[in-house]
């Protein structure tokens, strides 16, 4: 043993460090997906929802109750039950671009089956149950992919020393399931009674907790209307 | 004698250096091949599943029973005017925009009494949309279900149609229906009752016969 163990150091510090390189080459991959959605660049009027993504300042945030986001309020039923341990619920107000309360939103997300880190794909597939009861009532369905919301916040602030991190964030969840990497949104009443929509979701950020999650967050959702649509409250020109 | 020791021994050194400069580049090829093998194979996501329960609908399609035990799988009641708040502590928005709305989070579970998912319910009533029934049921293994129901009562329940879904049921059409069955007279099982939700399913792809295509088929050929 003692005659090897000159040969084996350096074969475990290169292993180490073709670990090490290889993690770099996914950390610092420049083809990393873009934060542009095509709605951005769309002509169409859109409906433009925001949201605190702060779990603490949510309706109701629920998750399995050991992660490092504790549920809101503190006495709510945790899903702790193996199918739906890797999903979180959030209940939030949803507002306009006023930061007036048009209605409130429910958000089931997922963590999903199709993350590939090795593409840079951190896939989280999430539907929205909104009400809106002015306007009408809405569901979306997407695949949301975080790599760019984990590599840029939440890795920084597990390798800050003071377990956090600052800065100015903003990026786009939405992948699909759409063709161009827009959500899918079933109008179910009101004005959007049977109306099939497009739509892509914003993440914003300032703040970020190592231990607690986000600190100072906010969500956006915008929806396209169809062309037809007349202007109500909420809507925004794009 | 001197001189032939030491250039054997500087031989060696040089072969040795050598053999260990390599074994430090196998390593890193080792370290590069290996992690990008297991982050290929190695899947980061396990979700836990539960074996479906479905059943073949008699009028065509599959029918599929999920059922919420009230009070016990009810996570939250959320609207307006209500004395307590469920769950404890939580605050509802009290904005007049929120008036004649309901909403409420279950976890939903299978006929095996299983819990497979989460699911919400929208009422809505007012005089701008009307009266509005709404469920999405979310199976994290699986996708979501969106579904819209008629508001007026027929037999005891509520009818609807599935408005579209992701994952598995993206690509399946059919209905919704929405029952409330009280708890035995003695409630054994600690429950009031429970919320009875019967999805079926009915494929919305169309297969064409190559006898249905038409002339564009014919051009194309």
């Amino acid at each position: 043993m003692k005659i090897l163990l000159p040969f084996l150091l350096p074969l475990l510090l290169g292993i180490v460090c073709g670990v090490l390189i290889a993690a770099g080459a996914l950390y610092f991959n420049p083809i990393a997906m873009g934060t542009l959605s095509p709605l951005a660049v769309s002509g169409r009027q859109q409906v433009v929802l925001n949201y605190s993504a702060v779990p603490g300042e949510a309706i109701v945030f629920t998750n399995d109750g050991e992660s490092r986001t504790a549920p809101q309020p503190s006495k709510v039923s945790q899903l702790w039950e193996a199918p739906i341990r890797q999903t979180t619920v959030l209940v939030t107000a949803l507002k306009d671009h006023q930061g007036s309360t048009v209605g409130v939103g429910v958000k089931f997300s997922s963590l999903s089956e199709a993350t590939r880190l090795l593409n840079n794909e951190a896939i989280v597939e999430s539907a929205w149950h909104i009400a809106l009861p002015r306007q009408g009532t809405l569901q979306i369905g997407q695949t949301e992919n975080h790599w760019n919301y984990l590599r840029e916040i939440v890795l920084p602030a597990y390798w800050n020393a003071a377990d956090s991190w600052k800065g100015n964030w903003r990026g786009l969840l939405s992948s699909g399931p759409n063709a161009l990497g827009t959500a899918r949104v079933y109008g179910g009443s009101g004005r959007y009674a049977g109306t099939l929509l497009e739509a892509a979701e914003y993440l914003s950020a300032t703040a970020y907790s190592a231990r607690t999650g986000p600190v100072a967050a906010d969500g956006q959702l915008v929806i396209e209307l169809p062309q037809d649509q007349t202007r109500v409250a909420g809507d925004a020109e794009p | 004698m001197h001189l032939t020791k030491l250039e054997s021994f500087c031989i060696q050194a040089v072969w040795v250096g050598r053999f260990v400069i390599k074994l430090f580049f196998s390593g890193v090829i080792i370290g590069v091949v290996g992690t990008i093998a297991a982050l290929y194979y190695v899947p980061a996501v396990d979700q836990a599943r539960e074996a479906s329960v479905i059943t073949v609908a008699p009028n065509g399609g599959n029918a599929e029973r999920f059922h919420v035990n009230i009070p016990g799988d009810r996570i939250m009641l959320g609207a307006q005017g209500r004395a307590t708040a469920l769950p404890e502590g939580m605050l509802w928005p009290e904005d007049s925009v929120l008036d004649g709305t309901q909403a409420e989070l279950f976890k939903l579970r299978n006929q095996r009494d299983v819990v497979i998912g989460v699911a919400s319910r929208f009422a809505v009533s007012n005089s701008d949309i009307g009266s509005v029934v709404e469920w999405v049921v979310h199976l994290p293994a699986r996708g979501s279900l969106f579904a819209v129901l008629d508001p007026a009562m027929r037999d005891g329940g509520r009818d609807g149609v599935l408005r579209g879904g992701t994952g598995e049921f993206s690509e399946l059409g059919g209905g919704l229906s929405e029952r409330w069955v009280a708890a035995s007279a003695d409630g054994a099982d600690g429950n009031d009752g429970r919320i009875e939700l019967v999805a079926s399913y009915v494929s919305t792809r169309v297969q064409e016969s190559p006898d249905d295509a038409g002339p564009a088929a014919e051009t194309d050929e």
